[in-house]
C-alpha cells in the first residue's frame, strides 16, 4: 500500500515523449505527465488506445528515450545512468507485454527464452537449468515444458512464458502492458490470481497498463487515467470509483459492461460524443474540450491543472476551480 | 421490449466439421436454436468453443471444402438455407440477413471508397437507379450516426477511426433493410466509450427497425446489457440457455457459473480471489464422450465423462445440459429442485 512517509519508488516527472511525423508535425505521444509508485503497490495506467499508456509504461523501461522529464527509478535518473548501473536496472524493471503470441521467439525454446536474462547477467548453464525450472514450476508450467517451442502453448501458457522470463532475474518492478486483454475470460482469472500471488509472495510492484476498468479495480491500489497524452485524475482506486472528479473519468466509468443484466439496462450512461481526437499537433487547452458535455469557452483556451481534490486524489480539469 | 414468439431463423440439429491435415476438426456439434422477430439473442463462449463457426453456418460463409456440413437443418423464414442454390444463397446474404464482422480494421476494402462499399449490397439487383442507391446509402450512413455524410462517403477506410468504421460495417450490414443482423463480436477491438456507443445504437437500431439480432461475443458485460435471450456454447455444443435474467441471476450450468465466477466485477471485493476455471478448452479433434466440460468442473461425476448429458428443460426457456439436473444426481447448489420449476418466473 501506499505509504506517504517512504521514499516512492519510481517518480516520473513531466514526462512527455514526442514523434517526429514529419518536419511540421509533432505526435505528442505523452505530454507533461507526473505520477509516483511506492514499493509493493500496484499503480493502473488506464485510457483508450492512443492515450499513451503504453509509451509512458515503454519509457519508464527506456525501451523509448523521453524527450523531456525525467523517471527517477530508487532515487537515479534511468536516463543518465552508466553502463553498469543501466545493467542493474534492466535486472531491477521487467517488462510484460500485451500480445503473447508476438512477444516471443518463435524460434527459441521455452528454456532459452526464460534462461536468456539469466545468462546475459552471468549465470553458468546449469545454474540457468536449475533456475529456469523453479521459474516455470512459480508460473504453474513443468520442466517437460523446457525443450518446446512457444507455438506448442495455448495463449495462457504463453502469458505464463513471458511473466516467467520477466521474473527470471528477480525485478523488484514489473511493467505489465495489457497482460490480459489477449487471452480468454476464463484464462483472464487465472494470469490475475498469478500476478496478485506473486506480488504477495515476492514484494513486486506492479505498473499495470490496462483499459479493462473492472479488472483494474480488482487489482490495483492506485489508478491513473491519462487522456491523449495527458494526466486527468489520479486516486486511490476505492476513491477514484466512487467518486470520480473529472468528466471523462466519469464517462469511462459508466461504460464500463457491467455483467448483471438489470444493473446494466438500468445503468444511467454518461455519452461521450465523438472519438480520441488526433495527438499530432495538439491544441493548446484542455485535450478532452471537444467531447466534453460541460466544456466552457475557458476549456477551449487554457490548458488544465492538476489540484487537489481530495487528500491523495488529483484532477486535471478547470470545472473544479470554485 | 418483449419479443414476438414468431421464430425468424431456426437451426436444428446443426453439425459442421473442418477437413485439416490433423483430421476432422468437430468445431459444431448438434447446436439448435432459434432467434425470434425483435430479439436479441446472445451467443457467448470461449474462443473455439464454435460461436463463430455457426454464425457463418448460417450464411454458408466457412470455406467449403475444407468446412462442410455432418447435418441438421437452418430454417430461415422457414426456408432450408442448406438446400438453397448459390443463386438463392447470395440473395440472402446482405440482402435478407445482415453480418457485421468482429474487425473492423481489415474487413472493409482498402481501395474502395466507402459510399461504394455501402452501395455493393444493390449490385447487380435490377429496379434500382444509382442516384436511389446513394441516397439509401447516404440515409442508412445518417441512421447509424455518422456526421457529414457527404463528405464520409468519398473517404477511404483508413482515414475513419475503428468506431467509424465499425458503424460503416452495421450500415453495409443495415443497408438492404434485413430482418436479421448476425454480430460476430463487433465491439471486441473498440474501446469502451467507443464500445457503449455501438451497443447504444444496436439497441436503437432494434427499436426503430425492428430488426432481430444475433450478438456472438464473449464479454457478459455486453451479454447483460443488450441481449434478451442467451445461448452458452461450450466445446461445440450449446451448454445453457434461457433469457438473459435466468442465466445470470438462477444459473444452471457450471460452465455459466465458472465464467461468471471468473470476471472481475465493479463490485468485486479486493482481497477476495478469483476464480478461474482451471485448465483448458476441449480438443476438438477428439471431442470427450462424455459432456465436453466434464475435464474442468468442480462438479464431475463419473456419468459425465461416458455419456453425453441430456437437456434438461428448467422453465419455458430455461435449459440447461448437464448430468446435475438428472433425479439421480446428488444435491448441490446447481441442482434446480424440480418443484422450483412452477415459481421461476
Amino acid at each position: 500500500m501506499a505509504n506517504e512517509t517512504k521514499q516512492p519508488l519510481v517518480q516520473v516527472k513531466e514526462l512527455c515523449k514526442y514523434f517526429h511525423v514529419s518536419r511540421t508535425a509533432e505526435l505528442k505521444a505523452v505530454d507533461g505527465v507526473s505520477f509516483d509508485i511506492y514499493k509493493g503497490e500496484t499503480v493502473s495506467l488506464v485510457g483508450e488506445s492512443g492515450c499513451g499508456k503504453s509509451t509512458t509504461g515503454r519509457c519508464m523501461i527506456r525501451l523509448y528515450e523521453p524527450t523531456k522529464g525525467q523517471v527517477i527509478y530508487d532515487g537515479k535518473d534511468i536516463t543518465k545512468l552508466s553502463k553498469e548501473e543501466q545493467k542493474a536496472f534492466c535486472k531491477k524493471v521487467q517488462m510484460i507485454f500485451q500480445n503473447p503470441y508476438a512477444s516471443l521467439n518463435p524460434r527459441m525454446t521455452v528454456k532459452e527464452i526464460v534462461g536468456e536474462g539469466l545468462k546475459q547477467h552471468g549465470m553458468s548453464r546449469e545454474e540457468v537449468d536449475k533456475k529456469v525450472e523453479a521459474l516455470l514450476e512459480t508460473v504453474g508450467l513443468n520442466k517437460d515444458h523446457m525443450s518446446r517451442f512457444p507455438h506448442e502453448f495455448s495463449g495462457g501458457q504463453r502469458q505464463r512464458i513471458g511473466i516467467a522470463r520477466a521474473l527470471s532475474v528477480d525485478p523488484e518492478f514489473i511493467i505489465c502492458d495489457e497482460p490480459i486483454s489477449a487471452l480468454d475470460v476464463s484464462i483472464q482469472a487465472q494470469v490475475i490470481n498469478m500476478l496478485k500471488h506473486l506480488q504477495e509472495t515476492m514484494g513486486l510492484t506492479y505498473l499495470f497498463i490496462a483499459h479493462d476498468l473492472s479488472v483494474v479495480k480488482y487489482i490495483s491500489d492506485r489508478v491513473v487515467v491519462m487522456y491523449l497524452g495527458t494526466l486527468v485524475e489520479t486516486a486511490e482506486t476505492e476513491e477514484l470509483y466512487a467518486n470520480p472528479a473529472h468528466p471523462y473519468t466519469k464517462a469511462l466509468l459508466s461504460a464500463i459492461p457491467e455483467a448483471d443484466p438489470k444493473k446494466a439496462k438500468a445503468n444511467e450512461r454518461i455519452p461521450i460524443k465523438g472519438e480520441i481526437p488526433s495527438p499530432i499537433n495538439p491544441k493548446n487547452c484542455c485535450r478532452f474540450a471537444e467531447r466534453c458535455q460541460y466544456a466552457t469557452d475557458r476549456c477551449f483556451s487554457e490548458m488544465p491543472k492538476l489540484r487537489e481534490v481530495a487528500p491523495g486524489h488529483m484532477a486535471a480539469c478547470h470545472l473544479l476551480d470554485k | 421490449m418483449m419479443a414476438e414468439k414468431e421464430n425468424i431463423l431456426e437451426l436444428k440439429n446443426v453439425v459442421y466439421s473442418f477437413h485439416t491435415y490433423g483430421g476432422e476438426v468437430k468445431a459444431v456439434r448438434d447446436v439448435s436454436f432459434e432467434v425470434r422477430k425483435g430479439e436479441i439473442l446472445g451467443i457467448v463462449g470461449e474462443s473455439g468453443c464454435g460461436k463463430s463457426v455457426t454464425a457463418q453456418c448460417i450464411l454458408r460463409l466457412n470455406p467449403e471444402p475444407p468446412g462442410f456440413f455432418g447435418g441438421g437443418e437452418i430454417l430461415f423464414k422457414g426456408r432450408d438455407i442448406l438446400k438453397m442454390s448459390n443463386k438463392e444463397i447470395r440473395k440472402v446474404r446482405g440482402g435478407e440477413i445482415g453480418f457485421v464482422f468482429q474487425d473492423p480494421m481489415t474487413s472493409l476494402n482498402p481501395t474502395m471508397r466507402v459510399g461504394a462499399q455501402i452501395e455493393e449490397v444493390f449490385l447487380g439487383r435490377t429496379g434500382v437507379t444509382k442516384k436511389e442507391v446513394k441516397n439509401r446509402a447516404l440515409e442508412i450512413m445518417k441512421l447509424v450516426g455518422i456526421s457529414d455524410v457527404e463528405k464520409r462517403y468519398r473517404q477511404y477506410p483508413h482515414e475513419l477511426s475503428g468506431g467509424m468504421k465499425q458503424r460503416i460495417m452495421i450500415a453495409i450490414a443495415l443497408v438492404s433493410r434485413p430482418s436479421l443482423i448476425i454480430c460476430d463480436e463487433p465491439t471486441t477491438s473498440l474501446d469502451v466509450t467507443i464500445e457503449a456507443q455501438i451497443l447504444d445504437l444496436l439497441l436503437e437500431l432494434r427499436e426503430k427497425l425492428g430488426t432481430s439480432i444475433i450478438m456472438i461475443t464473449h464479454d457478459l458485460g455486453v451479454i447483460a446489457r443488450l441481449c434478451d435471450r442467451v445461448i452458452v456454447m461450450y466445446g461445440g455444443k450449446v451448454v445453457e440457455r434461457g433469457t438473459a435474467d435466468e442465466l445470470f441471476y438462477d444459473t444452471a450450468h457450471p460452465y455459466t457459473k465458472g465464467l461468471m465466477n471468473s470476471i472481475a466485477k465493479l463490485d468485486t471485493a479486493k482481497g477476495e480471489k478469483l476464480q478461474p476455471i482451471e485448465g483448458t478448452p476441449p480438443d476438438l479433434f477428439s471431442p470427450p464422450v462424455g459432456c465436453p466440460f466434464a475435464a474442468r468442473c468442480d462438479y464431475c461425476m463419473d456419468v459425465c465423462n461416458e455419456m453425453p448429458p441430456e437437456v434438461y428443460q428448467l422453465t419455458d426457456e430455461h435449459a440447461t445440459c448437464c448430468w446435475l439436473q438428472h433425479e439421480m444426481a446428488p444435491d448441490n447448489d446447481m441442482k434446480k429442485k424440480p418443484e422450483k420449476k412452477g415459481e421461476v418466473r
